[in-house]
């Protein structure tokens, strides 16, 4: 669908240089819901802006249904934007257009019949939910509302893809989550791909079933968002993990179990099917060895269950050994020491 | 040496046309100019949707040069210029020409600098709905810098009845010339202080309407 093949973009503000992409290679599939995630300046801004060649590769290719869209001529690029919806973290919308003219705005570049026009602008108003605000004013409307305008212009021409920068950050926590909702149904009921980027873990959690984590205009990391997430590789990952699920006590906590108990602390993590099954309780059971959680969750991502626990045992030493072999086998076990979180 | 009032008020109707008649057109013909100057100067700039930077400096340096120039002296420089268009340096239409000229300048400066206030997201946003840059012009830049555009045409307006008093004492006829000839070196002040009152209630016309378009533009 999207191919980023080994894609750079250097800015020259005179004699200096900025290397705001990195040789990025990239697969976006039809139907994902792709993040990408990166704190200020890694460049992802950038990145979204090379695929609809608002901003132009120094070097390598970005392929979109097969065409490397830098060797388009004008003419051809315009047709092929409409083809590609565009959303942004400040909306930009046409304050001198009412919320329908907004709408119509690229339906009449698509040289749409003005019947036509009217009827898809009403489609669109009650797909976003805002049929009663089309004669209003951008300023008229609050920013979760302007979001939901700027979805509708953006799907108006219905492109195969949605490319969104930032679509959630100016807007407060419910608000997000229907902006997301509405983004996911999006990508569900229409079919539309979506490439978005974040600076929040959350909105890939909620929303996202792949995700590349971009540091320095390079990716570091990339894949399907239930592994990254069960699974992180670089530490810049761990950190936005983090930052929306807290898996380790704080240390305090694990300082003031440790003067109060012998022994080793575990991780214990499950996915998938082993979080359906005792599968604890029954191995501890068998080797006659107690355990108890010290800490941990049960969470839902991409469908799927992803279990995180701090667990202690206490019994005869051979037998614990025996018991983490056991469990080794079906779940993922590590031991906690200190320095962690 | 009274002037005789009942004589005296076609002259003073008819001045007050002349005067409407070069500030309107200069008015009109100086935003035609202007204004598309003032398009060209913003989408030529760096980064901008057909940024060209010779044609940015060559107009940059251009305005630059006229502005400053006090409008009394420029009249008087470009006087030969004047009569080889127009054909005369005296009357309306000769007083036109060099106004047009200058306000031009000033309009496009003004044009500019409301483009520069449009939120470029705004331009990118129709960039990447596949916009082609005339359509840009056209249907995003001029609407939306409309309000303040209308209040900065107001501002240029106010000005003209002042180059227009300015052209009139040097033959372009209208109050400017009545003033100088009647109120000052004749010494009447009753002609002075009615021509002042018509420009008074002109330019506070003027800037009603101005206000007026601009506060319907934008909606506030
Ligand atoms: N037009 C430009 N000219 C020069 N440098 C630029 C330009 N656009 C971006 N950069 C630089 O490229 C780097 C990446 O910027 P980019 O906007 O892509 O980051 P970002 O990940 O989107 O950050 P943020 O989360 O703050 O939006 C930054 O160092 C930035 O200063
Ligand atoms: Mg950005």
């Amino acid at each position: 669908m999207i191919e980023f093949k080994h894609v750079s973009k250097t800015f020259y503000i005179g004699k200096s240089e900025v290397q705001a992409v990195k040789d990025v290679s990239l697969t976006i599939a039809q139907g994902d819901i792709f993040g990408i995630i990166g704190f200020s300046g890694a460049g992802k801004s950038t990145l979204l802006r090379l695929v609809n060649m608002l901003e132009r590769p120094t070097a390598g290719k970005v392929i979109i249904q097969g065409t490397d869209i830098s060797t388009l001529s004008p003419k051809k690029l315009r047709e092929e934007r409409q083809n590609i919806g565009m959303i942004f973290q400040n909306f930009n919308l046409f304050n001198s257009r009412t919320v329908a003219g907004n709408i119509a705005y690229p339906l009449k570049l698509a040289g749409m019949k003005k019947t036509q026009i009217t009827e898809r602008v009403q489609e669109l108003l009650q797909f976003v939910g805002l049929t009663d605000k089309a004669k209003h004013y951008p300023d008229q409307l609050s920013g979760g509302q302007k979001q939901r305008v700027g979805i509708a212009r953006a799907l108006a021409t219905s492109p195969d893809v949605l490319v969104c920068d930032e679509a959630t950050s100016a807007l407060d926590p419910e608000t997000t989550g229907d902006i997301l909702k509405l983004l996911k149904k999006v990508n569900q009921e229409l079919g539309i791909t979506i490439l978005l980027i974040t600076h929040e873990m959350h909105v890939i959690q909620s929303i996202c079933n792949k995700v590349a984590i971009m540091e320095d205009g390079a990716v570091i990391e990339s894949g399907p968002v239930f592994d990254t997430f069960t699974n992180p590789q670089h530490p810049t990952t761990r950190r936005f993990i983090g930052s929306v699920q807290q898996d380790l006590p704080s240390a305090h906590i694990l300082q003031e179990w440790r003067r109060h108990n012998e022994g080793s602390l575990y991780r214990v993590t499950f996915t998938g099917d082993t979080t359906n099954d005792p599968v604890l309780s029954s191995i501890t059971k068998k080797h006659n060895v107690d355990f108890n959680i010290v800490y941990g969750s049960v969470q839902e991502l991409q469908n799927k269950l992803f279990g995180n626990l701090i667990v202690s045992f206490t019994g005869q030493e051979t037998a614990i050994s025996r018991t983490l072999e056991a469990l080794n086998d079906i779940v993922t076990l590590e031991e906690v020491t200190d320095i962690e979180g | 040496m009274k002037v005789d009032w009942m004589t005296f008020w076609p002259r003073i109707v008819e001045a007050t046309g002349e005067t409407l008649i070069m500030v309107v057109a200069t008015l009109i013909f100086g935003s035609i100019i202007g204004i598309s100057m003032g398009l060209l100067l913003f989408v030529t700039r760096d980064n901008n949707i057909l940024e060209n930077k010779w044609v940015f400096q060559a107009l940059n340096i251009l305005i630059n040069i006229i502005r400053p120039v006090p409008f009394i002296i420029f009249l008087v420089a470009i006087s030969q210029l004047t009569r080889l268009v127009v054909g005369t340096t005296i009357g309306t239409a000769a007083a036109i020409f060099p106004m047009t000229i200058v306000a031009s300048f000033s309009i496009a400066r003004v044009v500019e600098n409301n483009l520069v206030s449009i939120d470029p997201g705004v331009i990118e946003a129709a960039q990447a709905m596949g916009a082609s840059p005339l359509r840009i012009i056209f249907t995003i830049l001029i609407p939306e810098a409309l309000g303040p555009l209308i209040l900065g045409l107001t501002f240029i307006c106010v000005g003209l009845f002042d180059f227009s008093a300015v052209a009139g004492t040097v033959g372009g006829g209208g109050l400017g010339h009545i003033a100088m000839t009647y109120g000052y070196q004749r010494f009447d002040g009753s002609v002075m202080l009615v021509t002042v009152i018509i420009l008074i209630v002109m330019v506070q016309l003027a800037q009603w309407i101005g206000n007026t378009l601009s506060k319907k533009l934008m909606r506030r």
